[in-house]
């Protein structure tokens, strides 16, 4: 467990790599990696059992899947700052020879990773690949996944969504980065989503919601709860409502930063909105 | 000629579902999935013998490839079992990203390929597999032969790490390798010896170029016959020490001339011994409703085709 003060200075500092990620090679995505910079960071360092080291069979300990994989400097930043890989190499991200693509792969042998993402709607699937061999080797660790909202449009979900419920795929919790937003605009205008909660409910999923995606403690309650749902014969969704851009003024409440990196100056703005906490790689 | 009889026909996914059954009782880490098809796969007996390691996944192949790829994390080895058109082109971007570019442990069993799938015509039947499959990076590309053959292969793909695509078929067709034959990957298998022509064929086509080389001994023609069960890797070795003594060649596959075995045969000829090359195949068509036997004719997928490649290919020396 870690403290409320802890884990909002590494969400600080999170937030300073994405920025300086981005802004180095003026590409990637800023919005959605800050919307969920608060979940991964809690999910990383209060919530999953982790054991030392990267093994790919990740056996014996929790196993995280990023679906949505274009939000890679928030994944890249919470893995290095847990110790999968030096803090420095975030220097290298979307560079040629970097083990840190675009999007996230294990073609580089990247620690922390344990499948490429990127083309949208296959986390989930994987997800519960993964869970069902933890039920066949005895392993009691629960997998989590995290998928934008977008994201739900692909049909690839819904057949992983049925599967999961049908099979009372109970050691698996995915989480929906719920922040309506998608790269031409509001998921509303773009493809209705309808009720995500009355979906997967009517898909036989137990959901619960954390309004306050950006909270700490908000998101500490909710994945505690979220664990005690488990193993109960169903699996469990959490809907987070999240800020894409959280933590930089100007880049919350539109969608126009999913995938356009800051300039110069918007940088420096930026970062004195977000002092340095554990000092920048 | 060495020649070779048939000890009984059989389908080639029965090969494979025997495969599997035995791999069951000796592999405690195979798993197998499937979409729907168990009967037609030849799956049933696992799923008889196993159930806690047989998923059975419903109409959504997606879904299959992508739990596939994530059971092999934790040392799982997953079968996955559909028809060839549902294993490749309906699923080729979770195949693409999730288990090769992933580089997952991953067994894509892929039954009623080719044209024999026969009466479902052209909405089942699949012709460009292999070439979908050869292009992805890492990707093992095998299309069987026979029920011997296809058995053997389906042990051996467990034993091998990395991505694999198995390919066979729905008729039955005869059976004529060795039952107690050692699979190996990208190991070409020479049925025959000759010095006119090389005849290099791949899956139902194999039996159809013995009987096209009997046909061609018959005429004083002498064939060397190359069962290439393995497209990727390909044995280039073994093509070109054929063909430096032939000095021509003909390949036989069921499958469209671009994309499959001859094209991958036609490369390996232009960056070493250039040679001439027929290429009994489909010609960028698709299929159609007919028995097996009916359509192989139509499409030029037979010992006639292959006598009449081999004689034509002989001229052009």
């Amino acid at each position: 467990m870690s403290d409320n003060k802890s884990l909002e200075n590494l969400v600080t500092q999170v937030r300073r790599d994405i920025l300086r990620m981005v802004h180095k090679v003026n590409s990637g995505h800023p919005g959605g990696s800050l919307g969920c910079a608060e979940f991964l960071v809690t999910l990383f360092n209060d919530t999953m059992k982790l054991n030392d080291g990267f093994d790919m069979d990740g056996k014996e300990e929790d196993v995280f899947f990023l679906s949505n994989g274009h939000i890679s400097p928030v994944i890249y930043s919470v893995l290095a700052h847990r110790g999968y890989f030096p803090v420095e190499e975030l220097n290298t991200f979307r560079l040629l020879n970097s083990r840190l693509q675009g999007h996230p792969t294990t073609h580089e042998g990247l620690p922390g990773i344990r499948i490429a993402s990127g083309s949208l709607g296959q986390g989930m699937s994987v997800a519960i690949g993964t869970a069902l061999t933890k039920k066949l080797n005895g392993d009691d660790h629960l997998v989590y996944s995290l998928h934008g909202d977008g994201e739900m449009q692909e049909g690839q979900n819904w057949e992983a969504i049925m599967y999961a419920a049908g099979n009372k795929v109970d050691n698996y919790i995915a989480t929906i980065d719920y922040n309506k937003k998608q790269i031409d605009g509001a998921t509303d205008d773009v493809l209705p989503l309808g009720s995500l909660s009355a979906k997967f409910e009517a898909f036989g999923w137990d959901v619960l919601e954390i309004a306050e995606g950006n909270d700490i403690q908000a998101i500490k309650d909710g994945l505690a709860e979220a664990k005690s749902r488990t193993g109960k014969g169903k699996p469990v969704c959490v809907l987070l409502h999240t800020e894409m851009g959280n933590g930089v003024d100007f880049m919350m409440n539109t969608h126009a930063w999913h995938g356009k990196a800051p300039n110069d100056e918007q940088l420096e703005s930026a970062l004195a909105q977000n002092p340095e906490t554990l000092g920048d790689y | 000629m060495k020649k070779y009889t048939n000890t009984g026909s059989k389908d080639t996914r029965s090969g494979f579902g025997d495969g599997l059954t035995e791999l069951g009782q000796t592999n405690p880490n195979v798993v197998a999935l499937c979409a729907d098809l168990t009967g037609s796969l030849k799956m049933g007996d696992f799923k008889n013998n196993h159930p806690e390691r047989f998923f059975q996944i419903g109409i959504a192949e997606a879904n299959m490839i992508g739990i596939a790829a994530g059971m092999t994390i934790g040392g799982k080895i997953p079968f996955t079992g559909t028809f060839a058109n549902f294993s490749t082109g309906r699923v080729y971007d979770q195949i693409r990203q999730s288990v090769a570019y992933s580089d997952k442990n991953v067994k894509i069993c892929a039954s009623h390929a080719g044209i024999t799938l026969g009466e479902d015509g052209a909405t089942h039947q699949i012709l460009e597999d292999i070439g979908l499959m050869k292009m992805l990076p890492g990707m093992t590309v095998i299309n069987t032969c026979d029920y011997n053959q296809t058995k053997a292969a389906t042990l051996a793909i467990a034993e091998h790490h990395g991505p694999v695509y198995l390919r066979f078929g729905r008729p039955k067709v005869a059976n004529f390798t060795p039952a107690d034959q050692t699979f190996e990957i990208g190991k070409a298998v020479q049925l025959t010896e000759g010095t006119d022509v090389t005849i290099i064929a791949t899956g139902h086509l194999v039996w159809e170029a013995l009987q096209a080389a009997e046909t061609l001994e018959a005429e004083g023609i002498s064939a060397e016959v190359i069962n290439i069960h393995t497209i990727k890797p390909l044995d280039e070795a073994a093509i070109l020490k054929s063909v430096a003594k032939t000095g021509c060649v003909v390949t036989a596959e069921e499958h469209n001339f671009l994309g499959g075995l001859g094209e991958s045969v036609a490369r390996t000829l232009a960056l070493n011994t250039p040679a001439p090359q027929e290429f009994v195949a489909t010609q960028d068509t698709f299929g159609e409703s007919g028995t097996p036997a009916q359509l192989m004719e139509k499409y030029g997928l037979n010992a006639a085709s292959i006598v009449k490649a081999s004689q034509k290919v002989i001229t052009r020396k």
